[in-house]
Formats: C-alpha cells, sequence, structure tokens
C-alpha cells in the first residue's frame, strides 16, 4: 500500500505495471485518474492550485488506504496526489487497486475516491477570468462518500 | 521574575488553511488559552470573540474542520501546550 503527495506528474501504466508486479494472486486491477477540466461552476478555467496540509495529507491519505484495505479483500493500493498549480488536461490523482476479482476492485477504487475527496486535506483554488477563487466543497460528495457508512461486515 | 502568564496557560500553534488562511491575512499564529479551559471549542471562541472575518469565518454553522497535531477532532477535545492546532475549511481534493 502506497500514497504519494508530488508535484511532478506521474505515469499511470508505470505506476500500475509496478503495483502488480509479480504478483500471480492479481486477476483484477482498477484505477482512476482525476484531470483538470477547463471549465468548472460554468467559469472558464485557466489555472487550478492544489495547496495540502503537509504533515497532515500523507496520515490521512494513509487512513483511507487502511480503511479500503480492512472493508475490501484488496491485494495493493496506490494513491498519487499533485499539489501545485496546474492546467486544463493535466493529471491530478490516481488511485490504483489490486484485487483477485473485478468486484472488489472496483469497489475499493470507488471508495477510496470518495473518501479522499471527503476526508483528505487538499484545497483547490481556480484562476478565472474573473479572478481566482476557492473552490466550494460538493454536497455532492459528501453523500458520495455517506454512501459507504457505516463501515461493511466484518469479514 | 514578574511573569503574567500562569503555569496552567496553554499555548498551541494555529495553522489556517487555504481560504481561512486568506480570510484571516497570516498562516497561523499562536494563541494562548487561561488555564482551566484548554479545549477547541474554547480556541473557536477566543478567536470568534475577535470579530471581524474571525467571527465570520467561525460562525455556527459555518463548516470548519479542526485538527490536533494533524488527528481531526471534535470540538470538545483538549489542546495541550505546543499543539499544533489547524483550522481546515471543506475539503476540495481528488
Amino acid at each position: 500500500m502506497t500514497v504519494r503527495v508530488q508535484t511532478a506528474d506521474f505515469d499511470a501504466g508505470r505506476e500500475i505495471a509496478a503495483l502488480r508486479e509479480g504478483d500471480a494472486r492479481v486477476g483484477a486491477v482498477a484505477a482512476f485518474i482525476g484531470t483538470v477540466r477547463d471549465v468548472n461552476d460554468a467559469a472558464h478555467v485557466s489555472t487550478l492550485t492544489l495547496e495540502h496540509y503537509p504533515g497532515m495529507t500523507e496520515k490521512a491519505l494513509e487512513a483511507i488506504v487502511a480503511e479500503a484495505a480492512s472493508r475490501f479483500d484488496i491485494l495493493n493500493a496506490l494513491v498519487i496526489h499533485r499539489v501545485g498549480t496546474l492546467a486544463p488536461t493535466d493529471q491530478i490523482v490516481l488511485v490504483a487497486v489490486t484485487s483477485g476479482h473485478r468486484g472488489e476492485a472496483f469497489d475499493a477504487c470507488r471508495f477510496l475516491m470518495d473518501f479522499l475527496k471527503t476526508r483528505a486535506p487538499f484545497w483547490k483554488k481556480e484562476t478565472t477570468p474573473e479572478g481566482a477563487r476557492w473552490v466550494d466543497a460538493r454536497t455532492s460528495d459528501d453523500e458520495a462518500a455517506a454512501r459507504w457508512e457505516p463501515p461493511a461486515t466484518p469479514r | 521574575m514578574p511573569d503574567s502568564r500562569s503555569s496552567a496557560d496553554v499555548t498551541v500553534n494555529l495553522v489556517y488553511l487555504a481560504r481561512l488562511r486568506d480570510a484571516f491575512g497570516r498562516a497561523g499564529e499562536a494563541l494562548t488559552l487561561p488555564g482551566g479551559d484548554a479545549t477547541v471549542a474554547a480556541v473557536i471562541a477566543s478567536l470568534r470573540a475577535r470579530g471581524g472575518s474571525f467571527a465570520a469565518e467561525l460562525a455556527a454553522g459555518r463548516a470548519v474542520r479542526i485538527a490536533v497535531n494533524h488527528a481531526l477532532v471534535g470540538a470538545e477535545a483538549v489542546v495541550r501546550d505546543g499543539d499544533e492546532v489547524a483550522l481546515l475549511p471543506p475539503v476540495t481534493g481528488g
């Protein structure tokens, strides 16, 4: 299980290959990549700056990954989240999960993203023609995370 | 040496993140609570009492979460001398 916070871009193909390398138990790999849109809430976005809380961010991501590992039958998981200033089409986040079968891989991947969106200390600031603005949290993100509560029956 | 600071006082290091840093015009500061009531709720009450952007951003109903030494806690959590107390607006990563 690995989490990384970095300014550099990532190569999803290489990261996923490394995640499952040499593990013949793996029968399924699910991955999600979040990217920068050029339009948000009807405004044109020229840049997106990702801020985080160093010291807490890695701990929060590790806790989310540990929660996923306790809820789902997964073999390995990877979360990479970029910080700093990004432009439309840039990659922001990669979540990848390996499992024996697709159901657990899909579910764990979605769970990781839903919890990351509501629990990891990252904040987006957009630059638009009207100036810079902090992105507001979406209630739809809270609702997506709430779908997973309470924890699944202990296995 | 006379010292107005009682040994029971608790000084925490506040960290303001993202929108709150912009609203408060600073990234953080030290805050001393008088002895006897060193909780997260007391920290928030002390900041609200300043009025202005502090009262507005920390008004009841505003979604601000608190982390003490990098762990999210509730208002009843006790803070200790030297703790790092961060104020987090709703997160928007991913």
